[in-house]
């Protein structure tokens, strides 16, 4: 509830009970267990991004360069370095996160518009090297050839290559971990400081932070979440392709924000559930599926214009 | 000895020169006011020292150290607190939460992710006394954007408290308040200077808030400094009664 994105103790058990029981329900809705697992990593991938955006006032519009690079990493980890799925979702993560932090050493003197434009082009630059370089990530076609491995734990061995469901609960368990630790960091006071730079960046400034220095982190951090969020894309799909990275999944994954809420910490997983269901529904039905959700969010946008959990803390005051 | 300095301190804009050469001390424990008609330079003169903007010339001394190089974010971390002329507050965090963060900050807790128990509960009473000394108390929990405006200049001024500043930086604190908000806020000023003996450096156009407060007042005018001295010093002024009789308007509105 709380602008450092606290939600409040029976709304949490409900949220993780609903998660915890989803293989149950959504059967009984017309859903499957896999959809429930693309709900689960593109929420984190948007819950990944609104850290930045709904939590420091960043925008960047080219994640998904860094949510494909970690689907790239754990695809080629799997295929070239070893059977090992902790090691690939280690190598993913570990790609996208240190070239977001590298690459975004570069721009967080950038503010706004220059800042969105200048995230689109890294996205596009390694669109264009996954989509050219044929010999190690397959170009067009994408990565093939490889695939998640069961994980042995002690004296059990878990399956999730083959059980849909176990690799569910496996998803689900990484989400927990990612999802946890973001919410520790912006309750704790480097997330205040964070809180700070988006609401009020001149005050910031004068009360002793240095602004540029925190972006960076924040943007370095988000850029490891969704690399991680992005590893577990390529284990839920045994596969990775260019469109992983393009910027029209960056853009999807700001509708997913904003349509769920981005002040609300879990808005963005709100978000992509509509967006996974109806792309999942309506595509049955119609190849422009996307018309129907350009549709709900001009709605949401016009209605409830701080997203669908943006309502409880909106201003009375416009 | 002076707590801040500047020497020839100058900026151009372009062709404008917002303030030409000035030279001012002020004490550890002075209250000094820096007034002036519109245009004089004030604020230009606040933001050279605070680091918002590079003089052109001329330099900044903060406790014998020569600042001038320095950017704004370690002004303030080395205690040096500002308020702006338009509120600067972190209007949809509640007002317990825009200090909670001021006090992190002025902990050197800005980069802590994670803060156990017995930190919590130091920030904690460390954002109870501000908002007890601020009188905002019954307020912690409103969003500092929906208080009505004078209770949003005193949440800025309780911010900047909480970084537990040396030097204490306010640009007109009673801008466009009414009677009673006035009489609160200078209330609380006097009562910081008087009870904490803390430095500050005001710019006021109220002349009654500024010769109830004021040490010492400094006067600019298009953007030289034309006199400094005591309130009964500058009340006899002629020069300072010619800039000012030069903008009867501002007089009048003062």
């Amino acid at each position: 509830m709380s602008a450092g994105g606290r939600t409040r103790l029976p709304v949490l058990l409900a949220i993780w009970a609903a998660l915890l029981a989803a293989p149950f329900w959504l059967p009984l809705i017309g859903g499957y267990t896999a959809l429930g697992t693309r709900v689960l990593v593109l929420g984190l991938a948007a819950m990944s991004l609104n850290f930045l955006l709904g939590f420091t006032g960043v925008l960047s519009f080219g994640h998904a360069a860094w949510f494909g690079l970690g689907a790239y990493g754990a695809g080629l980890s799997l295929k070239f370095l070893a059977a090992s799925t902790p090691l690939a979702l280690l190598f993913g993560t570990l790609l996208g996160g240190v070239l977001g932090a590298a690459l975004g050493a570069l721009i967080v003197h950038r503010r706004g518009i220059y800042f969105a434009m200048v995230t689109i082009a890294f996205g596009q630059v390694f669109y264009y090297i996954a989509y050219r370089w044929n010999s190690l990530t397959g170009g067009d076609d994408g990565l093939r050839g490889f695939a998640r491995q069961p994980i042995a734990l002690g004296p059990w061995h878990i399956d999730i290559l083959n059980s849909g469901l176990a690799f569910y609960y496996f998803v689900l368990f990484c989400f927990a971990l990612a999802v946890g630790a973001m919410a520790l960091l912006l309750r704790s006071p480097f997330g205040g400081t964070l809180l700070a730079i988006r609401e009020n960046e001149r005050r910031a400034r004068f009360l002793g932070i240095p602004v540029e220095l925190h972006v960076w982190i924040a943007f370095a951090l988000s850029c490891l979440f969704i690399s991680f969020a992005g590893g577990l894309y390529a284990l839920l799909n045994n596969f990775a392709d260019p469109n992983n990275l393009h910027y029209s999944l960056s853009g999807d994954l700001v509708i997913m924000a904003v349509m769920g809420g981005m002040r609300n910490f879990w808005g963005p997983l709100l978000g992509a559930a509509v967006f996974v269901v109806l792309q999942d529904y309506v595509s049955s039905l119609t190849t422009n599926w996307m018309s129907f959700i350009g549709l709900l969010f001009v709605l949401v946008v016009l209605f409830f214009p701080r997203g669908l959990l943006g309502v409880a803390r909106g201003k009375s005051a416009a | 000895m002076s707590l801040l300095e500047v020497r020839g301190l100058a900026k151009s804009f372009g062709s404008l020169a917002a303030v030409r050469g000035v030279s001012l001390a002020v004490a550890a424990g002075e209250l000094r006011a820096v007034i002036g008609p519109n245009g004089a330079g004030k604020t230009t003169f606040f933001n050279l020292i605070s680091g918002a903007i590079r003089p052109s010339s001329g330099s900044v001394h903060f406790d014998g150290a020569d600042i001038t190089a320095l950017l704004a974010w370690r002004r303030a971390a080395r205690g040096m607190a500002r308020t702006f002329q338009v509120t600067e507050i972190f209007p949809e965090l509640t007002v317990a939460e825009n200090l909670r963060i001021a006090v992190e900050v002025a902990a050197g807790l800005r980069l802590r992710p994670w803060l156990g128990r017995a930190g919590a509960s130091r920030i904690a009473a460390g954002v109870e006394e501000i908002l007890e000394l601020a009188d905002l108390a019954g307020k912690a929990g409103r969003l500092a954007g929906e208080l009505a405006h004078g209770d949003q200049r005193a949440t800025e001024i309780a911010m900047a408290l909480a970084l537990r500043p040396r030097l204490l930086l306010l640009d007109e604190p009673t801008a466009g308040m009414g009677e009673q908000e006035t009489f609160a806020v200078t209330q609380l000023i006097r009562r910081l200077h008087r009870e904490r003996a803390l430095t500050i450096v005001l710019i006021e156009h109220d002349m009654r808030v500024v010769f109830h407060l004021a040490d010492r007042i400094a006067v600019l005018d298009q953007g030289a400094l034309i006199a400094d001295g005591t309130p009964a010093e500058i009340a006899a002024n002629p020069a300072v009664q010619a800039a000012y009789l030069g903008q009867p308007a501002e007089a009048g509105a003062a």
